[in-house]
């Protein structure tokens, strides 16, 4: 396979995926094998492209060999396939867990097909060099949501789901604005001219105000303050785990898509863009962790958690530094791992119990130690206990703001620690310590092994990512690096390699 | 026909944005709608509206840019997507709780639970 059809294949493989497994609707053995086979391959194509591209290269894949600003590109760097891979090291477990709680009806409803197409639009929203496209792939992975949560899901509540479509039809239709408005004044979407056409203008002012509009636009995606509301609900109501999957990786398409449109196209002006995005990142922060110390069920307070931890990616962009975007990179990477096995520590809990709230739970450390361990450990990691993964990207983060003297946003970024360490011991307090307490149900005590080797596995890589923090931070730095100088992505991009 | 374009887009956005404010499940499917198609119009007048000829090049000055309505083709066709999984979730409220009120839907969630 040549270097270019890499760059496709993460996008391909999943929707021939997804077509097999909508051929095969009836065959729920087949299904079942297919999916775990595919996302295994696809785990292989991830990883082979990194293999790559970390040695600096960048791969492009011109659709129909046609030159760069005219046709469609898939570019591949070295954050674009960290982003894939981390797909995939979320998706396993998402997938693993699926096969032993999704209902069966559910499963005829093509729940395996629309995983793939999900696959398929963030691995897309990751490798396409073109805004247009970008959109395209946000509309391939939220109708492939849509479909997942309220639509085939007969339990899910219909308030939530009809809030969090019409949310995300009003950040799409602002999106083809700016696009409007971005095509007209810059006469061009390919990213890389677009930086081309952004370092020549005269006048930067009509750029920031697109840059703005991106933001918004970017910033309902990643759930930045204020424009978080639909979140919580929306991951509370999902089959818990989508909502491992959903907390890993659709809140990171969003800020990936931030990064990439601020250190390629956007300038960063200290005194406004730079300053609003710290701003709008410690509101973030507070609020999530706020929000989630007012919950009472572990599916709530993890969902409000996600909007906090947004903030810190936010604050990495904002600071903007190579140290900062490595830091906010090693950020989303270690959240995507953590937040995720928390949500699959709780599906295994509610699988065992039927509930995962505070309330009606109490005690079950002591028969289901390894339940409470895992949960525990990934708990920590998250609240940013040494020497986890959480405590790395904090540190990194702080480190990175005190070096240019903003003290106030690194404070805040602390304070939040403590609230997270707070709410997350209040699950651990509450779910797995104390008398035991929970409702009359058939045990299914044998599951637990099953139910928990996706979230161990998880908290292994987290535990390796702070063990190895200084090899990983090497590679984050690395993918900052080429954020921090595009000229590289630019020449890749634009090289006069296709037909013209 | 720019400013033309811009009223009408104008008021396409704000009929979209009343309708959305209403409490019928339908009016908001309709805003929705409506206001997508304000940014499709808004997508092809970026282009600059010009009388010319065939987006072929002939070596004619004049030709109209071919690359919006390429966009706008895709973006119809996505709107077509999310507008029919948005009505079939309106229908099912429809069909579960007896009406097309938001407030039905809140209300029918909290017996649920």
């Amino acid at each position: 396979m040549a270097d270019a059809d890499l760059v496709i294949a993460p996008v391909l493989w999943p929707l021939l995926t997804g077509i097999a497994l909508a051929l095969t609707r009836r065959d729920r053995a087949r299904q079942r094998s297919f999916s775990v086979i595919s996302v295994l391959v696809g785990l292989l194509l991830a990883l082979v492209l990194m293999g790559r591209v970390l040695d600096g290269h960048i791969l492009v894949f011109r659709a129909g060999d046609w030159p760069a600003p005219f046709g469609i590109v898939l570019v591949a760097d070295r954050l674009s396939a960290l982003m894939v891979a981390l797909t995939y090291v979320v998706a396993i477990p998402g997938l693993w867990q699926s096969l032993q709680v999704i209902p069966p009806e559910l499963e005829r409803r093509s729940y395996y097909a629309l995983f793939q197409l999900l696959l398929m639009g963030i691995n897309g929203a990751f490798l396409t060099g073109d805004i247009f496209n970008m959109f395209v792939w946000f509309e391939v992975l939220l109708i492939a949501s849509y479909a997942l949560v309220p639509i085939l899901n007969r339990g899910y509540p219909l308030q939530e789901g009809f809030k969090y479509m019409v949310f995300n039809m009003v950040a799409s239709t602002l999106f083809v604005v700016a696009v409007a408005v971005l095509y007209g004044v810059m006469g061009t979407l390919n990213l890389a001219d677009l930086a081309v056409r952004a370092a020549q203008m005269e006048d930067p002012r009509l750029l920031t105000v697109i840059a703005m509009l991106f933001a918004v636009v970017f910033a309902a995606k990643a759930a930045l303050f204020p424009l978080y509301f639909w979140l919580p609900g929306g991951y509370d109501a999902a089959p818990t785990p989508l909502s491992g999957v959903f907390a890993g990786l659709l809140t990171k398409v969003g800020m990936y898509a931030l990064i990439r449109a601020f250190s390629l196209v956007f300038p960063l002006d200290p005194d406004f863009t730079r300053r609003l995005v710290l701003v709008i990142a410690a509101l973030t922060m507070s609020i999530g962790v706020l929000g989630a110390v007012a919950q009472v069920t572990m599916k709530r307070i993890l969902a409000y958690h996600s909007i906090s931890q947004i903030g810190y990616m936010a604050m990495g962009l904002g600071l903007d530094t190579p140290l900062a975007l490595a830091g906010a990179v090693y950020f989303m990477i270690h959240h995507s791992v953590i937040k995720s096995a928390l949500f699959f520590v709780t599906g295994a809990t509610e699988h065992v119990t039927g509930t995962e709230s505070l309330k009606q739970l109490g005690g079950l450390a002591r028969p289901y130690p390894a339940l409470a361990a895992v949960f525990l450990v990934a708990a920590l990691s998250l609240a940013g206990i040494p020497p986890l993964s959480g405590f790395f990207g904090k540190l990194v983060l702080a480190q990175a703001g005190l070096a240019v003297g903003e003290l106030a946003v690194v404070a805040v970024s602390i304070a939040v620690s403590f609230f997270t360490l707070f709410s997350m011991m209040k699950i651990q307090v509450g779910v797995f310590w104390g008398p035991l307490r929970h409702p009359d149900r058939p045990a299914r005590a044998g599951a637990v092994g099953r139910l928990l080797l996706p979230a161990a596995a998880l908290v292994l890589v987290s535990v390796g990512l702070g063990i190895g923090a200084h090899g990983a931070l090497g590679l984050m730095q690395q993918a900052a690096a080429q954020l921090v100088d595009p000229a590289a992505y630019i020449e890749a991009v634009l090289a006069p390699g296709g037909r013209v | 026909m720019e400013y033309l374009m811009a009223g009408v887009i104008g008021l396409l956005f704000a009929v979209g944005l009343y309708h959305m404010l209403s409490r019928s499940l339908l009016r908001v499917v309709v805003g929705t709608v409506l206001m997508s198609h304000g940014s499709l119009l808004m997508l092809i007048t970026s282009g600059a509206l010009k009388r010319g000829a065939a987006p072929v090049l002939t070596g004619e000055a004049a030709y109209t840019d071919p690359l919006p309505q390429a966009l706008i083709l895709t973006a119809i066709v996505i709107g077509f997507a999310t507008t029919a999984l948005i009505l079939t979730l309106a229908l099912r409220a429809y069909q579960e709780r007896g009406s097309d009120d938001l407030e039905a839907l809140r209300e029918g969630d909290h017996g649920r639970r």
